[in-house]
């Protein structure tokens, strides 16, 4: 029924397309692009979408920033609601499953397929593609900007400290935050309620999960867990950290988010995106020795891959088939090697697809001194095969669920609530939403 | 506007004072027609999805037909979140302190100005100033200066520490977007309560300093009286701005984002996040409906109970 609905569409809208273009035979096909990135790397999508309309006379893309991952999602709903959306949109991790179930897309593998073009689709990193396919493996958008969470410390401060090499495990944090505040360093650590690194990567590296049903693949009755799992002792080690004075909580309501917090060395080690790292490397005073590694895990652990983070791209349905026609060009145009290249240099993103990533090990990217272990972000990223823990995480409403997180962060380092029953009412406030959404989408099966 | 007309032509012709009557029932209702419009699209429309959306559940995308018609379970499910009473509290809370510390700041300005003290035409010009900023704008500067580790004011927390925290206490929180609402409305409510002291007849004042009665005397016994009108209005106006107002939300958002671990949490703000955020539709049209049945209950009881005291003449 919704398929036929779907064609007929087209069909008209195609009719509609091709009566409009009869007098204007040379006119290029528009279509349009909504992303959430802004400022620096808003500028960087532009340059892309400038390249593409260089490079080809066929189509136009018209690239538009929505200023913010979670505004583009509800624009780009609210634009589908009323038949005006763009044939293109950046969605990021969080809002997968929305769009997954909303029935208002083109998978990204036919389309593909429809318009001739043949993509290796074991090429995309199996960390990275797994985020955004089917639990059978089926990719269905299209991943674009993609990061996972490092572990940033200040070599300048270790030296001084007398600590060496980069911290593998959380007891050599430990031991590297019991020298740095001897050595007088008041903010050793600096961590915030972002439930990115903390929950949901450090639960992927210790190949715990975060909800049952394999974090969600396996089906909408999926229940949150991460009251029972190590996190329960990892936050407990972070509350008797801060207790100590070792680790410090820093957010932008305190006045300094944990980056700036980094670049200011105000604090000598914090957990952020490898995305950050160009902006860290901009920031942080000129000279200061810095570097990245993998997020640490508790030692006996058998480390197992991070988590994708950042956005994939998406192509919305009941849009004029000349569109798609733009629009897979655009796709398969940003997936070359050297666009792939280019767009991980001037952003920070890491390359997704493994021809990307020999292709920049190859000219030697990651031996200059400027991005110097950003491939350490690869090595975590494809450090094991996925696991039911570490392939993705699909809950509905799941930014919602990230902020009924962080809240109880603020209850159990802020108030009075005890690490368990901080987890124990996310968990049940978390629930609530997977119910309710489970609810609202019951006519719809999770592929 | 038509019934006006009607009820005028019902009352008895009175010749020695002749009115202009409209006979005709449709050129009122031409002359209404814009405003009607302006409703119905942005109104009324509107208000029909969000109550299809409060009794079904609305997949964020759409996708009429597949829409599941759920009678009351939204509201109930609402009715039963500890969460959101304590959001309503809040938000009651946060309306009343809000109201109270703007009027009452307002009113003590607009006093001092009335008295032409020293440089009031100056003071007069700048007090508006505050209401013409955005409310995100203001939320922002306002986390920037009572940021407790990096603002302005971080130098009360080297006297003793946490002495001002709204990152972990959420009665500090509430405290900060309290007078960061207030901040914002007072310019509006001392415009108004000084064109209403402006129309006191001064002789009533200047016989009342005679008889040996101070400013604050003066302002219960007659200011405040004489005003009462236009306190009300105030009152009402800012109590249903700070409970559901565009404002509200913006200062939320840009400041404590609803927290601490949800202290100040607000019913707009939730309303907001849970709809744009969350992307549940239908559990945040229900909560704007009970939104709306308050907002109707708390302005018939001042109505009911506060214009009672009120005089207009």
């Amino acid at each position: 029924m919704k398929t036929l609905g779907v064609k007929l569409g087209l069909a008209a809208a195609a009719l509609a397309v091709g009566l409009g273009a009869t007098p204007a035979l040379a006119e290029k096909v528009k279509f349009e692009f909504w992303y959430g990135l802004s400022g620096d790397l808003g500028e960087r999508v532009q340059d892309a979408c400038k390249k593409f309309n260089d490079s080809q006379a066929d189509y136009e893309i018209v690239c538009t920033s929505q200023n913010g991952y979670p505004e583009t999602v509800q624009n780009a709903i609210a634009a589908y609601r009323a038949k005006k959306h763009p044939a293109v949109v950046q969605v990021f991790d969080g809002g997968t499953l929305d769009l997954m179930l909303s029935g208002a897309f083109v998978p990204a593998k036919k389309l593909m397929e429809d318009n001739g073009y043949k993509i290796d689709w074991a090429n995309y990193f199996g960390g990275i593609a797994n985020y955004y396919a089917t639990s059978k493996g089926e990719l269905y958008s299209f991943p674009f900007n993609s990061s996972t969470a490092m572990f940033y410390y200040n070599v300048d401060a270790f030296t001084k400290a007398g600590i060496e090499g980069a911290p593998q495990t959380w007891e050599d944090v430990e031991a590297a935050a019991r020298k740095l505040k001897a050595a007088g360093f008041s903010c050793p650590l600096g961590f915030s309620f972002d439930t990115w690194a903390t929950v949901e990567q450090f639960s992927a590296i210790h190949n715990q999960p975060i909800a049952t049903k394999n974090n969600g693949y396996d089906g909408l009755d999926t229940e949150l867990v991460i009251n029972k799992t190590k996190l329960v002792d990892h936050l407990t080690f972070f509350k008797k950290m801060t207790d100590e004075g070792l680790f410090v909580v820093k957010t932008k309501q305190l006045g300094m988010d944990v980056v700036p917090a980094f670049t200011s060395e105000t604090c000598q080690m914090i957990q952020s995106s490898i995305a950050d790292h160009g902006t860290i490397g901009k920031t942080i005073k000129p000279g200061a020795k810095w570097d990245v590694t993998m997020l640490p895990v508790w030692k006996g652990t058998e480390r197992q891959n991070s988590l994708v983070g950042g956005a994939s791209l998406w192509v919305l349905n009941n849009r004029p088939e000349a569109e798609y026609k733009g629009a897979a060009a655009f796709l398969n145009f940003i997936a070359q090697p050297d666009m792939v290249e280019w767009w991980s240099t001037v952003t920070g993103y890491i390359p997704v697809t493994k021809t990307g990533f020999e292709a920049m090990k190859a000219n030697g990217f990651y031996d200059k001194p400027a991005y110097k272990g950003r491939d350490k972000a690869i090595a975590s990223l494809t450090f094991t095969p996925t696991s039911a823990n570490t392939r993705g995480i699909r809950l509905g409403g799941f930014p919602q669920i990230r902020k009924e997180i962080s809240d109880a962060m603020e209850g159990i380092f802020f108030g009075k609530l005890t690490v368990q029953a901080g987890l124990d009412q996310a968990v049940e406030r978390g629930n609530a939403i997977l119910r309710r959404f489970e609810k609202t989408y019951a006519g719809r099966a999770l592929n | 506007m038509a019934f006006l007309a009607s009820d005028e032509e019902a009352e008895p012709v009175d010749l020695m004072n002749k009115r202009a009557v409209f006979k005709s029932w449709w050129l009122p209702i031409a002359f209404a027609m814009p405003q009607l419009l302006l409703i119905f699209f942005f109104f009324y429309w509107p208000a029909t999805s969000v109550l299809t959306w409060a009794f079904s559940l609305e997949p964020a995308f759409g996708g009429v037909g597949e829409r599941l018609f759920v009678g009351w379970d939204n509201f109930r499910e609402v009715f039963a979140d500890t969460e959101y009473w304590r959001s309503v509290s809040l938000s009651l809370l946060f309306a009343f302190g809000a109201t109270a510390l703007s009027m009452f700041i307002a009113f003590v300005l607009a006093i001092c100005v009335d008295r032409q003290l020293k440089g009031s035409g100056l003071f007069r010009f700048f007090y508006i100033w505050p209401y013409a900023i955005a409310a995100p704008a203001v939320g922002l500067a306002f986390r920037f200066i009572f940021a407790p580790e990096s603002g302005l004011i971080a130098v009360v927390n080297t006297w003793s520490p946490d002495l001002w925290n709204p990152a972990k206490f959420g009665s500090h929180a509430m405290i900060l977007v309290v007078v960061c609402f207030a901040w914002k409305w007072i310019g509006y409510n001392f415009i108004f309560m000084t064109a209403g002291l402006q129309s006191i007849p001064r002789s009533l004042i200047e016989a009342s300093a005679m008889d040996g009665s101070g400013p604050v005397r003066r302002a219960f016994d007659l200011q405040i009286p004489l005003l009462a009108p236009t306190l009300f209005f105030l009152l009402v106006l800012n109590l249903t701005e700070s409970f559901v107002g565009p404002d509200t939300y913006g200062i939320v958002d840009l400041t404590t984002e609803g927290g601490p671990n949800k202290s100040t949490d607000v019913m707009v703000y939730r309303i907001v996040s849970e709809a744009f955020r969350g992307l549940n539709y239908s559990g945040a049209a229900a909560q704007s409906l009970v939104l709306i049945a308050l907002i109707m209950l708390f302005t018939f009881i001042q109505f009911r109970y506060v214009e009672r005291r009120v005089h207009y003449k």
